[in-house]
């Protein structure tokens, strides 16, 4: 496993196969990369108004559902002004 | 099992993988396992205006199944090498075709 390890309880950006974006703290995951984020929260991006962040509690998302997990600079991640954000949301996947 | 093999001797060069959402990440290769799921050091998304969604993000986990292309940094990969081994791999394949 390329390993998800170094994730753990780390706060995280998902990326899932629809297009969502996630960040929550990985608080665990398995072989098949379903993980297990606390206290989530999805990131709802829009070109009409600033990111809306949408509280979803405790997730477990399934392995295969997952494009991309990335390890957020908290640092960075507090600066970041989301309301001040326009962007289209992230495409989702697209086979062929 | 060869192109993973080829994958672990690029550990550490630079790469750009793009991914079928269309983002295309460029980073450090820190390492790679079995499913082609890729680890990514210091990352820099393409066209960053338009997709701030990882500006805090340093480092990532890719999903194999995900990635559309690797662009690998053709100084460090020997062609020749991986010619030889891949046709290797498909003369066997021929051979067995050819038995049964």
């Amino acid at each position: 496993m390329s390993s998800l390890q170094g994730y753990v309880d780390r706060r995280v950006l998902l990326v899932l196969q629809d297009g969502r974006a996630i960040v929550g703290v990985l608080s665990g995951f398995d072989q098949k990369s379903n993980i297990v984020l606390a206290d989530s929260k999805e990131r709802v991006y829009s070109l009409d108004e600033g990111v809306e962040e949408i509280p979803l509690g405790l997730y477990l998302v399934k392995g295969e559902m997952i494009c991309l997990v990335g390890e957020l600079d908290e640092e960075v991640d507090k600066s970041v002004d989301l309301a001040s954000i326009r962007a289209e949301p992230l495409p989702p996947i697209r086979y062929g | 099992m060869l192109i993973f093999s080829v994958f672990k001797t690029l550990t550490d060069q630079t790469v750009t993988v793009e991914l079928k959402n269309d983002l295309s990440i460029t980073g450090v290769l820190k390492s790679v396992d079995q499913f082609l799921n890729i680890r990514l050091d210091n990352i820099k998304v393409a066209d960053e205006a338009r997709h701030p969604h990882m500006m805090a993000v340093k480092n990532c986990f890719i999903r194999g199944s995900v990635v559309r292309y690797v662009q690998l940094p053709a100084e460090h990969v020997d062609t020749q090498l991986l010619e030889d081994a891949t046709r290797r791999g498909t003369r066997k394949h021929c051979i067995l075709a050819r038995v049964t």
